[in-house]
């Protein structure tokens, strides 16, 4: 099949390179405000039934909304197999504290309120508290990382090795940056649920929302700043030497030095400016919104701030996808860490296809879905609601 | 590369794919069944069908749920564990995989919220759809994750590629139709079926026996042994055609599982029972059955299938093929672009069996340095473990049989016996509830356990796919994993009993109105001239 050379290689990679952050974000700006009313739950809802108003705003969408993830694990494994493997396996143990999080999230959703036992439900509350908050600084937490460098190498086999004691490699992932990037994440994410509580819920549990929204927003505005600042003076960046943006995915084929600065690429590409601006004007914005009480924009601008951020991260580090500190000649890039030509060119035509049908049914369930739940509701449907 | 740590992943990856594979089948039938029985409410408008679609609807959210939960941790662990294999064949690999959430599991799980919310939101042939939708979901997820198990137990349509140290995908079709993963898919589809029609006819079953829900579940045994039927003689059927497309694509499977040692003549007898000793490569008190081996292998009266000693010899030939191409493919990784073309030609000749001499790394750093003993060990090394593999493959077949005859009873009994069943029969029912599970982790076990040394068959050795991991993180997942999902499972298990005991949610008061509704019309009915006048409901 010699259809696959219709796009050029060095194409379908920045393409793939953008459809994955398009998935991220997907997933953030949907499972992001699921988290974010996970994490906000025990502080905007008192009562079992706030909390079930709580649960059922997101009770019949969390199921497709993860899936963004799920996804995004899948074409990060499809289009940069590396990078699969290396983030994977590197952040090993805090992978499977995300896993147990998005294992006991699920369950808590559907099984909470089958029972009427109180300590039943305070235990899936508990879990949906962790199973929104601990991803929500996590994720966060991982972009610092990789931001700061991550110690692996690849052997001439490209096996990924990380060397080190099991639990330094965890317990050395919380550095402060990286936990300032994680205040980052979870700040924003509980912004982003309170404004999707404010649209979905109303009384106490919208109004505390909004109070709790409010100052997310400030520190989600204030951290990221901070980190920026920090980005531009404290950290070391990493330059890509001579490569074939064609050539063949192999991380070792290239030279990569550590030194200089990550804020290079606003020199080099002042239009990526654009990304920290939307960061936050949607913060401000959606601030705004929470303290004036407007629903529907405050969301949208809530989306719009979580797009700059992240958008402002891969924008920063491009071409670079996951530098290594230990042998800078190991990071993988944009241009030796993707999937085959063939492969990646299958893969966008499938995601052509399907990517589109996906958004029109999902914003059709959330058509269906319009409107606040309210107290009435829950008690009228018990035995349905969660 | 230790031993250790290749085991305790290998221990892992098992735990956790059969774990969630207790869920999967379920999945898979319930949301069909229930489709099915959405169809007939919204075909006849009777209130018993929506009642049992809400029924059987929420005992499949329960069970859902934890599929869901648990397939993150199946689609997390090939990075997490197996990082080797991920680099290696992640370019053919991945793409079933993200193909899967795009097409399928996006849809599952998009509109499984309306399925359980949607009630009052949608119109009753929206809900049909939105069932029905969930159910097609689920059965394309499994079609995607087969194509890509498939390609594991048959690779094909894709070369090593030396510069980049994997494999690479030559020709997306070929993945696709692979003879395996098609009828592993509808293998595995049925098998799924089955279980759910066995879990239905078992708990409607019980309700006969505790005299209450009768309407209920004699509708759900009449629902679940037609469709169980169908589905019981597929799992047969494609169970065969596995077998078939074993005897050329994986042959010491297929020889292992049979305890074949060696070639017989054609056709070649089958052992019904024996007690395979791996050791002495024999079958001790072996009752041959003759020719049946033969004609279910080949289909034909003279092809031979060969046997364990004969395929051990080839594997030694193809190690030392491989050792040729892995000898090239050590120049082109130094030398690079500089490499002379010759080289590159010999590696291309030769890289079929690359796969062959990364055995010997179980041995040596350098599989150039494996002395002549270590190649016979590692060509030993490609016979599984026969008699496990021989075992279970006949208690899955035996259980396999056996839903056929459940089936076919109580679907006798269902339409030509008025419905009466008698006790003993919902006894049975009752008790074989588990079975259909013990089948289809015997099922994955004979296709994974017998696939070893390989992850992938004949291009990656299961020992060099596992990530370099220290054996406390090993410990700390596993651990974690079993704590986690024994929780997990006595919570579901006791959901599940709580609800079954509840019992239908049945609504008086639409059922009586109903009746009357419907007398009424039956009356009409006698009088054909105000048939017109009557619009069905």
């Amino acid at each position: 099949m010699i259809l696959y050379e219709l796009i050029e290689y060095d194409i379908l990679r920045v393409i793939w390179w953008g459809l994955l952050g398009v998935l991220l974000i997907a997933f953030a700006l949907t499972d992001g405000f699921d988290m974010g009313v996970g994490a906000l739950l025990p502080f905007v809802a008192k009562t079992d039934v706030e909390r079930r108003v709580a649960i059922n705003t997101v009770g019949p969408v969390w199921e497709g909304n993860q899936v963004w993830f799920i996804l995004g694990g899948g074409a990060i494994f499809a289009a940069w197999p590396p990078l699969y493997a290396v983030s994977f396996s590197g952040f090993y143990l805090a992978m499977f504290v995300v896993l147990a999080a998005f294992i006991v999230r699920p369950v808590a959703f559907k099984y909470r309120s089958k029972r009427e036992d109180a300590k039943w439900r305070t235990r899936w509350d508990w879990a949906l508290f962790a199973g929104g908050a601990v991803p929500a600084l996590l994720f966060g937490v991982a972009v610092g990382n990789v931001l700061l460098g991550v110690p692996f190498y690849l052997t001439e086999d490209l096996m990924p090795m990380y060397p080190g004691n099991f639990a330094m490699k965890f317990v050395g992932l919380l550095r402060p940056f990286a936990l300032l990037a994680g205040v980052v994440s979870l700040s924003m994410l509980l912004m982003h649920g309170a404004a999707w509580l404010s649209l979905k819920a109303e009384g106490a549990v919208a109004e505390r929302a909004r109070a709790i929204g409010t100052k997310a927003g400030l520190v989600a505005a204030a951290s990221y700043a901070l980190a920026g600042l920090w980005l531009a003076v404290g950290v070391d960046g990493f330059t890509l030497g001579e490569v074939a943006a064609n050539g063949p995915s192999n991380p070792l084929y290239s030279e990569v030095t550590r030194g200089g600065s990550w804020f290079a690429a606003y020199s080099e590409r002042p239009w990526i400016l654009i990304a920290p601006v939307m960061g936050f004007a949607g913060i401000a914005f959606a601030v705004l919104g929470l303290r004036s009480g407007r629903e529907v924009s405050t969301l949208l601008w809530s989306k719009l701030g979580i797009l700059g951020i992240i958008s402002s991260v891969g924008l920063t580090m491009f071409p670079f996808i996951l530098p290594s500190t230990l042998d800078p000649n190991s990071s993988l890039t944009v241009w030796d860490a993707s999937s085959s030509h063939q492969t990646l060119f299958i893969m966008l035509i499938v995601t052509a296809i399907f990517l589109p049908l996906i958004l029109a049914y999902t914003a059709w369930v959330y058509k269906v879905l319009w409107g606040k739940v309210t107290e009435a509701q829950v008690t009228e449907n018990s035995e349905t609601s969660y | 590369m230790e031993i250790g740590l290749v085991e305790l992943s290998r221990m892992q990856f098992a735990l956790t794919a059969m774990y969630h594979f207790l869920f999967v089948p379920l999945t898979l039938g319930l949301s069909i069944l229930v489709a099915i029985m959405e169809t007939v409410y919204v075909m006849t408008n009777r209130p018993i069908w929506r009642q049992m679609t809400k029924f059987w609807g929420t005992l499949f959210g329960i069970n859902f749920v934890l599929g869901v939960a648990t397939g993150i941790t199946m689609e997390f662990q090939f990075g997490m564990n197996w990082s080797y294999y991920s680099h290696y064949v992640g370019d053919i690999f991945g793409a079933p995989l993200a193909i899967e959430g795009l097409m399928a599991f996006f849809l599952e799980a998009t509109f499984v919220g309306l399925f359980f919310f949607g009630w009052d939101k949608l119109s009753k042939v929206q809900h049909l759809v939105v069932a029905w939708l969930v159910a097609i979901g689920s059965n394309f997820s499994a079609l995607w994750i087969l194509i890509a198990n498939g390609w594991m137990q048959n690779p094909v349509g894709a070369v090593f590629n030396p510069d980049t140290m994997r494999m690479e995908m030559t020709s997306f079709f070929d993945v696709l139709f692979n003879e395996v993963a098609q009828a592993k898919f509808v293998h595995t589809v049925s098998a799924g079926y089955v279980t759910a029609s066995v879990f239905v006819l078992g708990v409607s079953a019980l309700y006969l026996l505790q005299d209450r829900h009768k309407d209920l579940a004699r509708r759900s045994i009449a629902v679940a042994s037609a469709f169980g039927l169908a589905a019981a003689l597929s799992v047969v059927v494609l169970g065969d055609e596995s077998g078939y497309s074993a005897s050329h694509t994986q042959k010491m499977k297929l020889a292992a599982l049979e305890a074949m040692w060696e070639t017989h003549d054609a056709p070649a007898p089958f052992t019904a029972i024996g007690f395979p000793d791996q050791e002495a490569r024999e079958t001790h008190y072996a009752l041959e059955i003759p020719w049946v081996m033969g004609l279910i292998g080949t289909r034909s009266l003279t092809a031979e299938i060969p046997g364990i000693n004969d395929l051990v010899a080839e594997s030694e030939v193809r190690i030392r093929d491989g050792l040729i191409a892995y000898d090239a493919l050590m120049t082109i990784r130094d030398q690079r672009e500089a490499t002379p073309p010759e080289v590159r030609e010999t590696f291309e000749k030769h890289s079929e069996n690359l796969g062959y001499s990364l055995l010997l790394k179980r041995y040596v750093d350098d599989p150039r340095d494996a002395t002549d003993e270590q190649i016979k060990m590692a060509a030993d090394d490609t016979v599984p473990g026969v008699a496990p593999l021989f075992w279970a493959f006949r208690f899955m077949v035996a259980l396999g049989f056996s839903f056929i005859a459940v089936m076919a009873y109580f679907f006798w009994r269902a339409s030509f016996r008025q419905m009466q069943f008698p006790r003993w029969s919902l006894y049975t029912a009752v008790a074989i509830i588990p079975t259909p599970w013990i089948a289809a982790e015997l099922g994955w076990f004979v296709a994974e356990f017998g696939r070893q040394p390989w992850t992938v068959d004949g291009v990656l050795p299961t020992a060099l796919s596992a990530s370099h991991l220290s054996i406390a993180d090993l410990l700390i997942t596993l651990a974690g994993f079993i704590i986690f999902y024994t929780i997990l499972f006595v919570i579901e298990m006791s959901l599940m009993v709580k609800y079954i005991r509840k019992g239908p949610y049945l609504d008086v008061e639409e059922t009586d109105a109903w009746r009357e509704r419907h007398e009424r019309r039956l009356r009409s009915d006698a009088e054909p001239s105000n048939v017109a006048n009557n619009p069905a409901e």
